[in-house]
Formats: structure tokens, sequence, C-alpha cells
């Protein structure tokens, strides 16, 4: 095992793995974590926390992460290059693992011109693919990007995110081998509601053989509504869904449950692909509905966390 | 070449107030090129504060004047025999234009007309792109010509990132996506490969990051 990453060691002993995110609130509230981490006790393997995603400034993902592991949770840390230098990266990365949080997820951020401070300065040191390469050095070199010596190595799994719905097409599969190559353990596609061309992706990774090198999680988003989907496939860049997806919510008597619906048959339709090692969910701030659609989707019971150590684990 | 854009009128003559005679210097180089702060730029903003401030009541004296570059010494010192004649100077040169001006007359006031924006190129009429952003370490035989640094909104050497679609950029479908540009100039070159590697996180002390530069090279210094 890279680390004590209770997400390493489901899907390395291959457990089909679910992981949920967590959206910190714009707020200095830890109850707000709370009441969101106790939807997901018990039906995920780890818990995924954002980093000021779309650039709306929310509680750290480090602060919201350690919450989490008090909890006995085992959280995902995203960690953007949009907002740190690699002086900041690595300080922070140090912390989160003396904190006890042993996963990241290395993402290049959404550009600060979407959120609530388009004025700012972004940092951009480094770019995801240099961001892995460099965690991975921290464990398993025990060096700094700067080549000085680290002597108490964070031990983190390693993510990424990957978009088989970004362009070019044909290319997003070597951006994929390339994370691979700086050192990724698994990954966390864009949300799947397109799965001809998820399937046509996915097929590309496996004749790389990627599948064997790294875990892939395929991303599901459940939706409340025909509006929200539609805003998806016109406002967010990197997506794609099909139209009769849309149709079928706007058909529907209660489109929340109609999203749940899917996002279970997307589930079903997800596992039966060769080389998806999970599923990832992201419920955009609609956490409470994991449970019924991991419960829905078969996937409980999980597989019982062994007892994380809440601190002092830098050792 | 630099490209600027001039301000807005009543930016301008916010920063002029108080002034009584002003002299309005443009750049015959870049700026003109950008049609930003070339002589007829010049004569169009002299007018326009003369006639700006006479319907206001307090008529300022304007003159106008254009110089071949005005961040050169040789130049900016055909200024040198006028300049007292006036409390403030509109430099309509980019930012070392201004500074240029500033630095050779000391105690005399000198404030920018334009924003200067970017190295550049005319895409079309009356159009200007950033291609360059002057990082100290050229990366363009990676890219197969095109400049991520410059192009890429988040300057990315492994990209393109996941909000490119169709081309275009995640912050804008005004934006083309740098690297869809550097993945089709490869593909038309045959090579594909370059793309498989992996660059390594850039040395930014050579960028602004490293603190103000300065080129110095011995063997041209008399």
């Amino acid at each position: 095992m890279k680390s004590r990453s209770n997400l390493e060691r489901v899907l390395s002993a291959g457990h089909f793995a679910i992981t949920g995110e967590l959206g910190p609130p714009q707020s200095a509230s830890a109850d707000v974590i709370r009441k969101k981490a106790d939807y997901y006790k018990g039906c995920v393997d780890a818990v995924n926390i954002t980093d000021n995603q779309t650039a709306i400034v929310r509680m750290s993902s480090i602060a919201s992460a350690a919450i989490l592991v008090q909890l006995g949770l085992d959280p995902v840390m995203q960690m953007t290059c949009r907002d740190r230098n690699r002086i900041a990266m690595q300080s922070d990365i140090l912390g989160a693992y003396a904190l006890g949080i042993n996963n990241i997820l290395c993402l290049t951020g959404d550009h600060q011109s979407f959120g609530n401070h388009p004025t700012s300065k972004n940092v951009y040191d480094l770019d995801s693919v240099q961001l892995i390469r460099m965690v991975k050095m921290m464990r398993d070199e025990k060096r700094f990007l700067s080549g000085d010596e680290l002597k108490v190595e964070p031990r983190m799994f390693i993510g990424a995110a990957e978009n088989p719905f970004a362009d070019p097409f044909e290319y997003r599969v070597v951006r994929l081998a390339k994370k691979v190559a700086a050192g990724v353990d698994f990954i966390q596609t864009q949300a799947v509601f397109d799965l001809a061309r998820f399937s046509r992706w996915m097929e590309m990774v496996r004749d790389r053989g990627l599948h064997e090198k790294v875990y892939i999680l395929a991303g599901v988003i459940p939706v409340k509504s025909a509006r929200a989907l539609e805003y998806m496939k016109n406002e967010v860049p990197g997506m794609s869904v099909p139209d009769e997806l849309i149709r079928r919510l706007e058909k529907a008597g209660d489109p929340k449950e109609e999203g749940v619906k899917i996002a279970v048959e997307t589930i079903q339709q997800l596992r039966q692909i060769s080389g998806v090692a999970g599923i990832h969910l992201m419920p955009m701030m609609w956490e409470a509905i994991a449970p019924t659609i991991v419960e829905m989707a078969g996937l409980l019971p999980r597989p019982a966390p062994e007892s994380v150590p809440s601190s002092g684990v830098g050792s | 070449m630099i490209v600027a854009e001039r301000k807005g009128l009543e930016e301008i003559l916010a920063m002029l107030s108080g002034c009584s005679r002003v002299l309005v210097v443009g750049c015959g180089t870049c700026v003109t090129v950008c049609m930003a702060g070339g002589e007829k730029e010049v004569g169009v903003l002299a007018s326009l504060l003369r006639l700006a401030t006479g319907r206001d009541g307090k008529p300022l004296d304007v003159d106008e004047a254009t110089i071949e570059r005005q961040c050169e010494w040789e130049f900016v010192d055909e200024l040198a025999p006028k300049i007292g004649l006036y409390d403030g100077v509109l430099s309509m040169g980019c930012g070392a234009g201004v500074q240029t001006i500033a630095q050779r007359f000391e105690g005399v006031r000198v404030v920018p007309a334009l924003n200067t924006k970017f190295i550049g190129i005319p895409e079309k009429q009356g159009m200007w792109v950033e291609m360059c952003l002057g990082c100290g370490d050229c990366v363009l035989d990676r890219t197969g010509g095109i400049c991520p640094i410059a192009r890429c909104s988040k300057n990315l050497l492994n990209g393109p990132c996941g909000g490119s679609q169709g081309g275009k950029c995640e912050v804008s479908k005004d934006i083309d996506c740098a690297w869809q540009l550097i993945h089709d100039r490869l593909a038309t070159l045959g090579r594909l490969d370059l793309l498989e590697k992996e660059l390594a996180p850039k040395d930014w002390s050579k960028n602004r990051d490293g603190g103000p530069r300065k080129v110095v090279r011995e063997e041209v210094m008399l």
C-alpha cells in the first residue's frame, strides 16, 4: 500500500469503489461539513472535498478534509493549481498529511473568471500533470520539488481528473497517459451523461492498457430537473449531455425521482464497462440524496473501513 | 509589436486636473501601427481635450508632438527644448515610453494616455491578439510554434485542461483553446509525438517573477 487511504484499500482489494463529493460552505461553519458528512457515512469509501470550485470562495478543502478525518471518514482533498504556487502547495500537502489526510486530487482548477472574484490574479505555477509528479516525488523519493530531502514524507494516494467530453477527443487519452506516467493512482472523470462517448474513451484507455495502471472512477451527477441538465449542457464547459435525457426529465411527473433513476441506471451501465473501477458521485450541493442512490445502485454495504487515526500520523 | 489602447477621456481629464498647459506626445513605432498613440491619435486626443475643457469653461492649452520612439533616449531628447513650457505631459506611448520620458525629464509631470496591453499581432483590421508574454524562456519549439504561456488562459505546459470544447477556451467562446491549436498544428506537422512528452515545471525566475529583468550584453556596450 502506498498510503493509509481507505479508498486505496478498497480499490486494491478489487471492490467496486464509490466516492462522494462534498462542497464546503461559503462560510466558517463546521456544522455544515458535519451535516453533509452524515449523509456519506457508511455509504461511500471516501469523501471528496472541492477546492473553491468554480472559483467561488468556500471553506478550504484542507480544513474541511481535516474535519472529516475527525469524523472517521476518509477525505480526498482536492488541490487546484489556480490559487497556489509550488511553495504553498508543498506546504499544504505536508500539513494535510499531518492532519490525517491520505488522498489528494490534483486539478488544474476552474478559471477565476467563473467565480465571485473575477478580478483576482491566478497562479498556475504548475499544471495538474506537474502537480501529480511533485506529490509522487515527495511521497516516493522523499524529496521536495527543489530536490531537497524530505525527512517525513506525505504518504498520499494520488488522484487526478480527466474529462472524456472535452476536446480534442483523440488527445484526452494521451493526456491521461501523461498523468499515469507522472504517477497518478486514481482518476475521477467528468460526469458521464453521454455513455456512448464515455465507452469510446474507455476503449482507447484499454487499448493503451491504462486501466491496468490506474483506477478509473466514473463521474455521476444526479440532476433535479431538466433545466439543471440543460444548464450543464449549455453553460458548463467540457460537458456532453444527450438531448433525450433532457426530454426524459421534461416528461417526468417527478423530475427529482427521475433524476435519481437516471443516476442509478448510469451507475449500473458504467459498472458493466471493463476498466471502470468505481463511481465518483457529484451531487452538487444535493449530498442528502447520496445514500438513496448508492442503495438503489446495489452498492451497499460498503467494505468496513479500518479505523483511521485521527491525528499525528506523520510518523 | 506592443499593443495598447487609449484610456477613456474622463480618466485622462482627471489625470490632468490642475494642469493648464499640456503636451500630448505620440510615438511613431508600435502604437502608431496599432493605431493607439501615433501622430493621428495625438491629433484626435488633443482636439478632444480642447473641446472638453473649453466646454467646461477651463480651456486647456494643448500642444502636440510625435517622436519616432518614446523608449529611446535619442528620440526622447528631441522634447528637451520645449518640455519646460508645460505643466503636464500626456504620453501616448506604451508603459516603457511613459517611463522613459519621466526618467529623462526630472520634475516633469508625465501621465499615460494609454493602457499597454500585450505583445501581439493584428489578426485582422481592427483586431489585435496577444502572442507573447515575454516569459524569458521560449518553449515554441515544443508546442508547434503556438505559445501556451501567452495563449492558454491558465498558461498550461501540459494542456489542454478539461474546459476545452469545440476548439474554444472555457473562459470565453471568443478565445481559441491554445492547446487545440497546438494539437492541430502538430498533427499537420506529423509531430503529435511531442504531445506525449511531459513538460517540466517552468522556471518562472526568468519571467518577471525573478524580479524586474535586465538584459546585459557586454559585446555591444560602448
